[in-house]
């Protein structure tokens, strides 16, 4: 038999039998959509997590205090303080350091802010001049913090956006004295509202200059050195470098961490793509159910017409051609249910991304291809024993049965 | 040479415990353009001396010689070629795939055997005018009497120009006016050349046809071309 008239034959069997069609259509679309939209699901989750760690600077290296137990790096040291001494003045010495651009300490605590008979708590960031640009803040109005000796901190203060707006309301914040703990301070900025991020919610924060904080704070140490390296290039050499020059300063004890934002991303990357690669799995499984049902279906069509195959045979139709029908129509309902599955899913994931704007929900291309992959193959794969049962069925007793 | 040369079948079927000897000690020799009328009681072997010469079914022991060639040992690929090129069938229960339309089963034949669609066209065309049922090209089997259904399955058993028809029971379905006319049908073919076998039941059929054989209990009982003694 000629291949299109196999397709053809194949063609009018399935839709000759309406029911059976649909049903492992369907079977096989609700498995292909599960695939495009969990995968769409996890791989919108990695995209979104690793775009928001990339907003929060460029080239970053950072410096944290304490020893990471396994050397690798541990998503806990990112939020947890270990109390060991980081002091300004390593900061200060990290930027003769060739391979960086700027660096800027961090000291962070919370203290009370108050102004026009108005009290809320804050998080308060002791930084330099450095720590805006670095962070990739902008300034809605007025400006940074100054360029002034680390050690010697003017009495001024940059807000946040949330903040402003609930002190000052309406009124200008620029040039305004405020109380942060018992220190006066003047605004000379506010930052842009940025929203929601990971870690610091930067609407709600006040950065003051370094030696500040610590004075507010009573304490000499720093929570975090925020180093940004020259280029996308010098991330590893300005790692080494930063962590030689604290390990000299340190009398050659390895007493900090450093990370860099790459390695950061990189974990974040791998974290939620195995997450992406198990959720596909799991639907993956979906599509072995699916192609089980091919199979029943098919061995239906063949108990259903034995009669048929009788007589295909009593025709002059070889084996051969008889397996062929019946493997042409597995895969036809496996391939158009694939297909629609395909549009479903995509369907699917365009209802998610309407849902939620922030969240990037779209199926990776290898998850689409594995998936549209695995629904051929399976129903191929279980479209072979009722094929070959039919091409095997004696063709007198086959007659019988009609 | 003849065209269907049978020595020494047998075809035992096993049921349980005991054995049913369907066909035994059969010698028969059909020459090419015969009219042959397979009568009998029913259980007599009739159905599986058919299935035999249409090469659906082998004989425990024996030798089947088409056209002068042992068919009985070829391959099941090189058998359903046999099949396609030099038999036809036609059943008492027509036996069309109820999805195609008359056209499409009259074509099934050709396009098993990969011939071009223009080509099955053509034939086709000229098939549906030979047996009246131009009309009807489109219409699904549950759409036809039973005398067109069992045209269109004897349009399909003419369609690849074989050497033998083999009919069992063809009007066993139909009332007598319409058996009457397939059996003019399967006749006119026969007058045209093609070998034609028939099972029947009906006593007035079958001496219809230039020879009879009478089975009985899986031999065979009377053959009119050689009366006994
Ligand atoms: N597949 C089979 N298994 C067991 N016995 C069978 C099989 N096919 C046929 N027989 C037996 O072989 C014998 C001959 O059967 P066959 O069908 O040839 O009879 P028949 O002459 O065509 O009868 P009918 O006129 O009723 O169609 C019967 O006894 C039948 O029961
Ligand atoms: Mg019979």
């Amino acid at each position: 038999m000629r291949f299109a008239d196999t397709l053809r034959f194949a063609r009018d069997a399935a839709t000759g039998y309406p029911m059976r069609t649909t049903l492992s259509v369907l079977a096989m679309s609700i498995g292909v959509a599960a695939v495009v939209v969990l995968t769409a699901l996890g791989d919108g989750a990695r995209r979104y997590v690793v775009g928001q760690f990339s907003s929060i600077g460029t080239n970053l290296v950072i410096v944290l205090p304490g020893r990471s137990g396994t050397g690798g790096f541990n998503p806990a040291n990112a939020i947890t303080t270990t109390p060991r001494d980081l002091s300004v003045d390593d900061a200060a010495s990290l930027q003769r350091v060739p391979a960086v651009k700027r660096v800027a300490p961090l000291a962070v605590g919370t203290s009370e802010i108050s102004f026009g008979g108005r009290l809320r708590e804050v998080m308060v960031a002791g930084s330099t001049s450095d720590f805006i640009p670095i962070r990739n803040f902008e300034l809605a109005q007025g400006q940074g913090l100054p360029e002034e000796d680390w050690n010697r901190g003017s009495s001024v203060a940059v807000i946040g956006s949330k903040i402003r707006e609930e002190m000052f309301g309406s009124e200008p914040a620029v040039g305004q004295l405020i109380r942060v703990g018992d220190r006066r301070l003047r605004v000379v900025g506010v930052l842009k509202s940025v929203g929601q991020g990971l870690g610091m919610n930067t609407d709600e924060l006040v950065i003051v200059p370094v030696s500040l904080a610590q004075a507010m704070f009573n304490s000499n140490t720093l929570f975090r050195i925020l180093v940004e390296a020259k280029s996308r290039e010098a991330i590893p050499d300005a790692k080494e470098q930063v962590m030689n020059l604290i390990k000299q300063r340190h009398r050659g004890e390895e007493d900090v961490t450093v990370i860099t934002q790459d390695a950061v991303l990189a974990t974040f990357d791998k974290l939620l793509g195995a997450l992406t690669l198990g959720v596909a799995g799991i639907a993956a499984i979906s599509l072995a159910v699916a192609g089980i049902l091919v199979m029943n279906v098919m061995l239906v069509a063949v108990t259903q017409r034995t009669g048929e195959i009788g007589l295909l045979k009593a025709l002059g139709a070889t084996a051969r051609t008889i397996r062929l029908a019946f493997l042409a129509e597995a895969a036809m309902l496996s391939a158009v249910g694939a297909l629609v599955g395909y549009l479903l899913g995509q369907l699917g994931a365009f209802a998610l991304r309407q849902a939620f704007p922030v969240f990037p929900a779209y199926p990776p291309d290898w998850a689409v291809i594995a998936g549209l992959g695995t629904a051929l193959g399976t129903g191929l794969l279980f479209g072979v024993m009722p094929a070959r049962r039919a091409a095997r069925l004696d063709p007198v007793q086959a007659l019988m049965k009609h | 040479m003849a065209l269907i040369e049978l020595s020494g079948i047998e075809r035992v079927f096993q049921l349980g415990d005991t054995e049913v000897h369907a066909l035994s000690g059969l010698d028969l020799t059909i020459e090419a353009g015969e009219y042959v009328a397979v009568m009998g009681p029913s259980g007599s072997g009739k159905s599986t001396l058919l299935n035999l010469l249409g090469l659906l079914d082998r004989p425990n022991t024996g030798t089947y010689r088409l056209e002068g060639r042992d068919v009985t040992t070829l391959s099941p690929d090189e058998q359903a070629r046999v099949r396609s090129e030099r038999i036809g069938f036609v059943f008492q229960s027509f036996h069309l795939v109820p999805r195609l339309t008359a056209a499409e089963n009259i074509a099934l034949p050709m396009t098993l055997a990969g011939i071009a669609a223009a080509e099955r066209n053509k034939r086709v065309t000229q098939a549906l005018q030979d047996f009246g049922l131009e009309h009807r090209a489109d219409h699904r089997p549950d759409q036809l009497s039973g005398g067109q259904r069992q045209r269109v399955a004897i349009a399909r058993a003419t369609i690849m120009q074989p050497a033998l028809i083999l009919a069992d029971e063809p009007t066993g379905n139909l009332d007598r006016q319409t058996g009457e006319e397939v059996m003019h049908l399967l006749e006119a073919l026969n007058g045209k050349g093609v070998t034609l076998v028939v099972v029947t039941h009906d006593q007035v059929l079958g001496a219809r046809s230039r020879r009879q054989l009478a089975m009985e209990d899986g031999r065979l009982k009377v053959d009119s071309a050689r009366p006994p003694g």
